[in-house]
């Protein structure tokens, strides 16, 4: 009798890279690094599983200063800057905030580095009423530390506190109404900016969905003209609202953008930053982790090592503390909607990878950071909104995962909040979550009692904390994932009630989370795990 | 029928820097007679350590030891005093973010109640000039014109401040869990409890403490 040779599952046959950026798992793979928040979890994936890998940087400009030089001396669609200045004119700055780029640039932050020339040119000009204000719409207003690294000790301190400031949306001496759309949308923008003669928008691009009319459209405006994009059934037909042609929030913007140009002259710079997050000693975290070196394994197993022992808060302080590399790699000027359209090109250029099909099962490792925690805690919302938000809406085409497919997420949930930055988000989550998650009811009953809450307003205006109304927008922020994903499961929650808050269930491990999602998608699912960051759009087919 | 909502106020240190101190003080540096004005300056400066003691305590000790330096004052005097001390101490020390904290919260259609233990005589103007509907201050006894040093009852401090929020809700038909209560101070936790929407106000470090333990929203008005 012939000895029966066990059977060996060495699991689909490893196909052939559909792009560079694309690679299957093989049976001898190495394990992949995922974020878990401020941890790092090396997980050996099923064979077959699909990683999608960010694009190498393009290599930054080599003089950045010559490139917003030529940009602002030959825009699109307008006339050169320095032949828009007249002495005595007034003149207002608007400059993006602190949600961008993520994390915070190695200084000199670009901001930093166009407003300098901006300021040499309206000086040369004979333009000295210049203000200028950080576009923070309903966002955290930025602390006085925030504000100096972002632009340098010069210009704060020249400009610093009484003409370089925080966008106040609450100010009711502060805003002025232009209008209201043909779809009846209110526009409501910073009046030192209406009141201007020319308004010089410094935008920094990291993400598709930010840049062109949404500056100014977002950036200056107020809750009431937010309300009209901001909210569910917008996010439900924005398909992606990565993807500006695909998504109704950019149309309603643009349409707001057009009102708002015809009473205002806008300048707009926008700039493309690559995608060089990791540089010297975590430069390994960007690398394929078959490619790793014993020397990367060691930095790797080191750094491991090292979080594990640190408490949370540290680990948390320690990422924050580490500035990301970013360069410049383009910059144009001119009228908003053309200098968008070659900036898109451009970040797309960097971010889009092309993928063939979607996937059963999508792995995402959620990080420490988030547009809206910048040196603070990725709290259980905004582990949502980088989830069923972000991450879900990462794509062109089709969504990388199946209608109904299961989202496997890593972060540990702590239920931690922080109570300067984000106190609306404490009430948001215990008190409305239980009731329900369904975004139109929260909209409906209560997103307005938490706009016009006294103390939340005046810790926007006075404080540092989002406006009240904005853990409603990071829950709608998600609405388009939460109606296309069947099940979330995250990996690794260090406690059960902050999941199941959300409606979200619960795994020891990644293992044991696509085990779990086999009950929904079958035994044999296509699973993809984007590994990011830095971050990675899909161009699906 | 939809029952209505109230934001009530605790008044030092909430919404005015100063506090019953600085109000007695004032008193003392106006009597009538130059010595009598520096022996009552002196003696209540003097105090301060044992009112701060007391008051970290309790906030009825507190009480007990220091609205007896009223005792013998002219009810007409104090109320003389009242708007003057309003002008010059009171009005200058509202903090820039009270008025717009109280305009918000009536544009909401809060009605504004003022719960505080310092005295009816100088609350009175503060309260028509901030727009305030409703408050409830402590009141001096007075027999035939002249403070006993003693308080009326009921005494407004920590839970009475609660019980009477709890009594004014009812007759005016507020639900609780609707409105808003702020303060600065812990002694003032029971008020901050029995509310929807309790802030805390330029806490003190205890409040702030509290605070953070209960997610409750921690405002500046300073």
């Amino acid at each position: 009798m012939r000895e029966r040779v066990p059977k060996v599952f060495r699991g689909p046959t490893p196909r052939r890279k559909e792009d560079d950026q694309v690679v299957y798992i093989d049976t001898d793979s190495a394990p992949r690094i995922m974020f878990s928040g401020e941890d790092l979890l090396l997980e050996d994936l099923p064979v077959g599983t699909r990683v999608v890998y960010p694009k190498p940087p393009i290599e930054g400009l080599a003089n950045p200063g010559a490139a917003i030089r030529y940009a602002l001396n030959h825009p699109l669609g307008t006339e050169p800057l320095y032949a828009q200045l007249m002495p005595g004119m007034r003149v207002t700055i608007a400059v993006d905030d602190i949600s961008l780029p993520l994390p915070p640039m190695a200084r000199p932050d670009i901001r930093e580095t166009i407003i300098e020339i901006l300021l040499e040119l309206l000086d040369a000009n004979g333009v000295d009423d210049v203000h200028i204000i950080i576009a923070n719409s309903l966002h955290r207003k930025m602390t006085a530390a925030e504000m100096k690294r972002m632009v340098g000790a010069k210009i704060h301190d020249a400009f610093y506190p009484d003409r370089y400031y925080n966008h106040d949306a609450e100010d009711p001496e502060g805003m002025v109404h232009l209008g209201v759309t043909a779809a009846n949308e209110p526009v409501n923008i910073n009046r030192r900016a209406v009141e201007s003669d020319l308004v010089i928008y410094v935008n920094v691009n990291m993400s598709p969905m930010n840049g062109g009319h949404k500056s100014v459209t977002v950036g200056l405006c107020d809750y009431d003209s937010l309300r009209p994009h901001h909210e569910p059934e917008t996010i439900r037909q924005s398909n992606s609202y990565m993807d500006p042609k695909s998504s109704l929030l950019s149309t309603k913007i643009e349409r707001m953008g057009a009102l708002i140009e015809e009473h205002m002259n806008v300048f707009h710079i926008e700039t493309a930053l690559n995608n060089r997050m990791y540089a010297g000693p975590t430069a390994f975290l960007g690398k394929n982790e078959d490619e790793f070196t014993e020397l990367d394994r060691m930095k790797f197993e080191a750094m491991r090592w090292t979080l594990g022992k640190m408490p949370p808060a540290a680990k948390r302080k320690l990422f924050h503390s580490i500035p990301a590399q970013y360069q410049l790699i383009a910059c144009h000027a001119g009228k908003t909607e053309p200098v968008h359209e070659k900036i898109l090109e451009r970040q797309f250029e960097q971010y889009a990878v092309n993928v063939r099909g979607q996937a059963d099962i999508l792995l995402c490792g959620i990080p420490f950071i988030s547009p809206y925690n910048v040196n603070s805690i990725l709290n259980p919302l905004l582990v949502q909104v980088m989830a069923l938000g972000y991450f879900h809406n990462m794509y062109r085409g089709s969504p990388v995962l199946k209608k109904g497919g299961v989202l496997i997420i890593t972060h540990p949930c702590y239920d931690e909040f922080d109570h300067n930055h984000h106190p609306s988000y404490i009430e948001f989550f215990n008190r409305l979550l239980p009731e329900t998650r369904d975004a139109m009811k929260l909209r409906h009953k209560y997103e307005e009692e938490f706009a016009h809450n006294p103390s939340y307003i005046e810790m926007y205006r006075r404080g540092n904390a989002y406006h009240g109304a904005h853990p409603f927008f990071m829950w709608y922020w998600g609405e388009n994932g939460r109606q296309h994903v069947g099940r979330v499961i995250v990996a690794g929650a260090t406690n059960a009630h902050v999941p199941a808050m959300m409606g979200w269930e619960r795994a020891e491990s990644v293992t044991e989370a696509i085990a779990m999602a086999r009950s929904t998608v079958g035994p044999s699912p296509e699973v993809t795990l984007m590994h990011h960051p830095p971050m990675v759009m899909m161009d699906m087919e | 029928m939809p029952r209505g909502a109230a934001a009530f106020y605790d008044l030092d240190g909430t919404l005015v820097s100063t506090n019953l101190v600085h109000a007695f003080l004032y008193n003392a540096k106006n009597q009538q007679g130059l010595l009598k004005s520096v022996f009552k300056t002196v003696a209540t400066l003097a105090s301060v350590p044992l009112f701060l003691g007391a008051d970290l305590y309790s906030r009825r000790l507190f009480n007990d030891v220091f609205f007896v330096r009223y005792k013998g004052e002219s009810e007409d005097r104090l109320r003389y005093l009242a708007d003057e001390l309003f002008v010059n101490a009171i009005q200058p020390s509202i903090f820039p973010g009270a008025y717009e904290l109280i305009d918000k919260s009536k544009r909401l259609g809060l009605r504004q109640v003022l719960v505080t233990g310092a005295l009816d005589l100088t609350v009175r103007p503060l309260a028509k000039h901030l727009g305030i509907d409703d408050y409830v201050t402590n009141r001096l006894e007075f027999v035939d014109g002249a403070a006993t040093g003693r308080l009326l009852p009921p005494v407004m401090a920590a839970a009475t401040k609660a019980s009477w929020m709890r009594i004014y809700a009812e007759k005016e038909e507020l639900n609780l869990s609707d409105c808003y209560a702020y303060s600065d101070s812990m002694s003032d936790l029971p008020m901050l409890s029995v509310v929807g929407h309790p802030t805390a106000v330029n806490p003190d470090f205890r409040l702030r403490a509290t605070a953070h333990q209960h997610d409750w929203p921690i405002l500046d008005l300073r």
